[in-house]
């Protein structure tokens, strides 16, 4: 039975509120903390709770002076590179754990002892072994996500389908076609949710070594702001990074969504 | 028994398991099956039938003795056998990640036939068994029945000599259980295939297979009966109480 044309114009403006509902929503939370920090601002020195239109002022100003975006985009690029080591690092060492049952007991306790660890002894160490920011900070950015990234990928690995491995199998693949039809397939999902999680981690962690070990970047204009109690600047710079993690969030998703499509969805949620 | 010109030799296979090889699956078990034979491998649950068909398939060696398929080891010789055995799961056993025309051509993949040649063949069969029009469902899109038959057409798209059957139509209803066993059965004639066919139900083997060989545990032959193609329906309810005796002792 089709749907008369009141009907359909019914459904699609019932489908639009509830695409506004949802938005709102979302938003809500960051109207709500803004609002109660605006109001702040009116009762405190600008020095602990500056007034939002300055913080968005400095953002804006962030972004369009050339200076200071490449601090930006300099984090962003140490972000991805440490993040890019991390993966492939981790893929290849959890490869090699998945195949070989010696290689992930000798390896699984390095990864632990590694994953205790705290982000600035890292920076410590890094400091004292390496000479240059760029190889202090790729050193730091990979240690510290490094034993995640071998978790997630070896338990991604190790959970993968026993029954379609052997279909697969029983079609003697090469071991390039066994990758690409099934390994990568199947543990795309977990690559995806690995690297969600360690893009924020990662953020952190990039600010910590670019505030001690650095001379450019968005954790080395963070001190520069604390050293003159600008609290405008530090927000400023703290959202740019927080964008920067909300885009890449925001593009993951986009890609899960396309790549992801053959996924059953059932109406009613978890 | 043995079938003149045979494909799959079994030879004093022995598969063990557990530590110390203490559980014993399969037990110096001789068997060979004809070419262009339709071979019901018949026995209890645990008897050591999934056993021998991952044997015969390549994807586990035996603990002693010799299989050779077309005078080849299926498992050493692993690669030479692209494109020469085909298997049908129990279950469907489709890739979610892709459509029903590109699981049927997953074995195509790995002949390296081109993409356009494949995509024809795969619709081929996919048209055979009724699923035109389902081409680009993902499986979780498709029924039970519907995924059962998207595996056979995976499985007689490469135009494998051998094909092997676990079960595969155990976990479908009774209607399309039997509808599909015989459009499956059409196929194997219309194509001359070499098919070893386990199953645990009589019925099922007295239908489709010309030659019974039931299991016992571990896996030795208990009975091995040829059926004739003129087979009576006496001769056949015959050869079940013959069977129904030996899985009962």
């Amino acid at each position: 039975m089709t749907m008369s044309e009141p009907q359909a114009a019914q459904e699609a403006a019932k489908a639009r509120g509830a695409i506004w509902r949802r938005a709102f929503s979302y938003i809500l939370p960051f109207i709500v903390v803004a609002g109660l920090w605006q109001i702040a601002s009116r009762f405190f020195p600008p020095y602990l709770f500056p007034s939002l239109v300055d913080v968005f002022k400095r953002v804006f100003e962030i972004l369009v002076t050339w200076d200071q975006l490449s601090d930006v985009l300099a984090t962003i690029g140490r972000i991805l590179a440490g993040l890019a080591g991390a993966f492939f690092i981790g893929a290849a060492l959890a490869v090699v754990m998945a195949r070989s049952q010696s290689a992930n007991r000798f390896l699984s306790p390095i990864l632990t002892l590694f994953q205790g660890i705290p982000a600035l002894s890292w920076v410590v160490f890094a400091i004292i072994w390496f000479h240059g920011v760029e190889p202090r900070i790729f050193f730091i950015m990979v240690m510290t996500t490094l034993p995640s990234f071998t978790f997630q990928v070896l338990g991604a690995l190790q959970g993968m389908s026993r029954d379609l491995t052997e279909m697969v199998m029983s079609f003697r693949p090469t071991r390039a076609k066994l990758f690409r039809v099934m390994i990568i397939p199947a543990i795309l999902p977990d690559i995806m949710t690995a690297w969600k999680v360690n893009l924020g981690n990662a953020s952190r962690v990039v600010v910590v070594a670019e505030l001690v070990g650095a001379t450019g970047g968005v954790g080395y204009e963070l001190l520069q702001q604390q050293q003159v109690f600008d609290m405008a600047g530090a927000l400023a710079w703290t959202l740019q990074l927080v964008f920067f993690v909300l885009i890449a969030q925001a593009v993951l998703t986009f890609i899960e969504n396309i790549v992801f499509r053959y996924r059953a969805v059932s109406e009613r949620t978890l | 028994m043995t079938a003149a010109q045979p494909i799959i030799r079994l030879d004093q296979v022995t598969k063990a398991f557990g530590v110390g090889r203490s559980f014993t699956a399969v037990d110096r078990l001789d068997l060979d099956v004809g070419t262009g034979q339709m071979l019901a491998l018949l026995g209890k649950t645990g008897c050591g039938k999934s056993t021998i068909f991952n044997m015969i398939a390549g994807l586990t060696e035996p603990t002693s003795g010799i299989v050779t398929v077309d005078g080849r080891n299926p498992f050493r010789d692993f690669d030479a056998f692209r494109g020469k055995i085909a298997i049908v799961f129990q279950n469907d056993r489709l890739l979610p990640w892709r459509t029903a025309v590109q699981n049927v051509g997953l074995g195509l993949e790995m002949l390296d036939i081109p993409p356009k040649l494949r995509n024809e063949t795969a619709m081929h069969w996919l048209g055979k068994l009724g699923l035109l029009g389902h081409e680009n469902d993902y499986p979780h899109a498709l029924s039970g029945g519907m995924r059962q038959r998207v595996s056979i057409a995976r499985a007689f798209a490469t135009d494998a000599n051998i094909l092997l059957c676990d079960e595969p139509f155990s976990a479908l209803d009774e209607m399309t259980g039997r509808t599909l066993r015989a459009e499956f059965l059409k196929l194997v004639k219309e194509n001359g295939k070499t098919a070893v066919f386990i199953t645990h139900s009589i019925n099922e083997a007295l239908e489709i297979g010309d030659r019974l060989v039931v299991l016992k545990r571990p896996a030795t032959i208990a009975l091995d009966v040829s059926l004739q193609r003129n087979c009576t329906i006496e001769n056949k309810e015959a050869i079940r109480g013959r069977i129904q005796d030996v899985l009962a002792s």
